[in-house]
């Protein structure tokens, strides 16, 4: 079954785009690997098209329990030196970023 | 018998009649541990000097009668649950050198009832794998052999370190994590037990998220008994999880060895699959005749859409690894690769710190997310999900639980399967469809295929009823009288 959203097959500049929002840095030398194997993926899921969805509700999470609330009160805090024990860069009580105003 | 041989309830009571000290307990396991874990590479990080300390405070204990469920008991921790003080790498470079400084919530509840940690097992890198190659840290080796063939098999995975550090006798039990399988196919592989509870029985708090809507730890170990054991202490309410269901933890050992009389037994017609191996297929049967034995009803059921599953798997757990994932920027925690400008750093980063299968996924993810594919593909598969989960639902109306093969094939060798992501993921065909349903499922070992490797059948119960799951699996187990130890073990290598 077609629909109007079928299968089309990923070219070098979407596998450079997709990279690009992920913030994942690739070489040129990747582009034609990482297209084989996403479209090999995305060819393999297009199986889907077959299932008549019509009328069927997204399932978002497994419905064992609807969602909780808590109050909205601090829990949780004064740990500083715990949370910043992990920064690759820390100086004093702050994470560093590299300049990013010019 | 060995110490590394015995089971965690005759070693709890071994302990509480004195016959032997917690000392000597998890010594045996440091040595079997320091004798093959350099071959099996089952553990990522192993905490021996710790867990002597923990042993001696478990004797003290245990001398006042004061012991707990789990008190002296050397236990594996899937490196992606997070441990105070302790490494956690989710096998992956861009956490080799992460130290949390807060305890998971089912490692906290181990301790609490006196387990010892022995160390943090392997993994596929971020749970992403079905054989414990995609590992930062190197592959795990499963310690079963072909007959007559030396072949470096996989364990399986995501949890292949856990599997293979408790056949081989490196952990009396460990914890696994399963997304699509991580927990039952790699038991499959290595011949012990594995159950994944119900989405929202064990809290998630503190473990390494990869897909969130799916992600569930269990208990791994070499008996039904010994993972009803492990899940007690395991399970219950956590407020911080927001998808944890607050509804009563049973007394699990009291499933063990229930009549099974009356039991509705659902096979499946459509896990008959393609590419079902005849070795599996016949253990299936003998499975189907047992439960018959022990006074189940076999009732044929149809589940239409399992063959959709591993295609909806594929968008929805990329999706929530990719939004997941995102976290792993260089800033707050974690390796960090210096670039000229906050992008060129982010991708830097990015790029050596995460693995071929992780950066894979977190890309595929991107692209169903995207605008202007999200509702093709991302929506389309949340709605599929919904009919598999409806499949299981109705079937759940005739039967009690149902009994199906674990996995396609029992384990194969390094290097075979891999070059394709597609046939790799083939793996988990018979285990996606529970954790996309969230429904209960355990694979319990019922003998060697025809090569001499350990064949798993699984069970899938209804929501909350990991009961029936270890009252049918303890079944099975009495019936397979699976005894069959892995040609490595601490036992033999010295």
């Amino acid at each position: 079954m077609m629909e109007s959203y079928c299968f089309m097959s990923l070219d070098p500049a979407t596998v450079r785009r997709i990279a690009r929002l992920a913030r994942i840095g690739i070489d040129e030398s990747d582009v034609p690997a990482l297209q084989g194997e996403l479209n090999g993926i995305l060819g393999w899921v297009e199986q889907l098209n077959e299932v008549d969805v019509e009328g069927v509700t997204p399932m978002v999470g497994t419905g064992h329990a609807a969602l909780r609330t808590r109050p909205d009160v601090v829990t949780d805090g004064n740990c500083r030196e715990a949370v910043l024990s992990n920064a690759p860069d820390a100086v004093g009580p702050f994470y560093t970023v590299p300049k990013v105003v010019e | 018998m060995s110490l590394t041989e015995l089971t965690i309830a005759d070693a709890a009571a071994g302990l509480r009649a004195r016959k032997f000290s917690a000392a000597e307990l998890v010594g045996a396991h440091n040595a079997a541990i320091a004798a093959l874990n350099p071959r099996l590479n089952a553990y990522i990080t192993t905490t021996s000097d710790a867990a002597l300390q923990a042993a001696a405070v478990a004797d003290e204990a245990l001398g006042k009668g004061e012991a707990k469920p789990l008190t002296g008991i050397p236990l594996g921790i899937k490196d992606l649950f997070c441990t105070k003080g302790v490494r956690t790498t989710a096998a992956s470079n861009i956490l080799k050198n992460f130290v949390p400084p807060y305890e998971s919530t089912v490692t906290a509840n181990l301790l609490r009832d006196g387990a010892v940690f022995v160390g943090k097992t392997n993994l596929d890198e971020f749970a992403m794998g079905s054989a414990n190659i995609t590992s930062a840290f190197g592959p795990v080796e499963n310690p079963w052999k072909r007959r007559g063939d030396d072949a470096a098999l996989v364990p399986g995975g995501s949890s292949g370190g856990s599997a293979a550090a408790v056949a081989a006798g490196l952990a009396m039990g460990a914890t696994g994590t399963d997304t699509g399988g991580s927990i039952r196919q790699p038991a499959a592989y290595c011949g012990i037990v594995g159950l994944k509870p119900t989405y929202g029985r064990c809290s998630r708090f503190g473990t390494i998220a990869y897909a969130s809507s799916l992600d569930q730890a269990g208990p791994m170990a070499r008996t039904v008994r010994d993972c009803a054991i492990l899940l007690q202490s395991m399970a219950g309410f956590d407020a911080r999880d927001s998808t944890s269901v607050n509804c009563d933890v049973p007394d699990y050992s009291v499933a063990i060895g229930r009549s099974l009389k009356g039991l509705k037994v659902g096979i499946p017609a459509e896990y008959r699959a393609e590419g079902l191996s005849a070795e599996i297929e016949a253990a299936w049967q003998q499975g189907i005749n047992w439960l018959k034995d022990a006074g189940c009803e076999i009732v044929d059921v149809s589940l239409p859409h399992t063959k959709y599953g591993l295609a909806t798997y594929y968008i929805v757990a990329p999706a929530e690894c990719s939004s997941n994932l995102a976290r792993y920027d260089g800033l707050r925690f974690g390796e960090r690769v210096p670039g000229d400008t906050l992008d060129a750093m982010y991708e830097a980063t990015r790029r050596a710190g995460f693995g071929p299968e992780v950066r894979r996924r977190i890309m595929m993810g991107t692209y169903v997310l995207s605008a202007g594919y999200y509702d093709a593909y991302y929506l389309k598969a949340q709605k599929v999900r919904s009919l598999i989960r409806r499949d299981f639902t109705e079937s759940f109306q005739q039967v009690d639980v149902l009994l199906t093969p674990t996995a396609p094939t029992p384990a194969f060798a390094q290097g075979e399967q891999s070059d394709d992501p597609v046939q790799m993921y083939l793996n988990d065909i018979f285990t996606v469809p529970a954790s996309m349903a969230g429904m209960p499922a355990m694979s319990v070992p019922v003998g060697l295929g025809t090569t001499g490797l350990p064949l798993g059948l699984q069970l899938i119960g209804r929501p909350f009823d990991e009961e029936t799951l270890l009252a049918a699996g303890s079944a099975l187990e009495a019936a397979a009288g699976f005894t069959h130890r892995p040609a490595l073990r601490a036992e033999v290598v010295k």
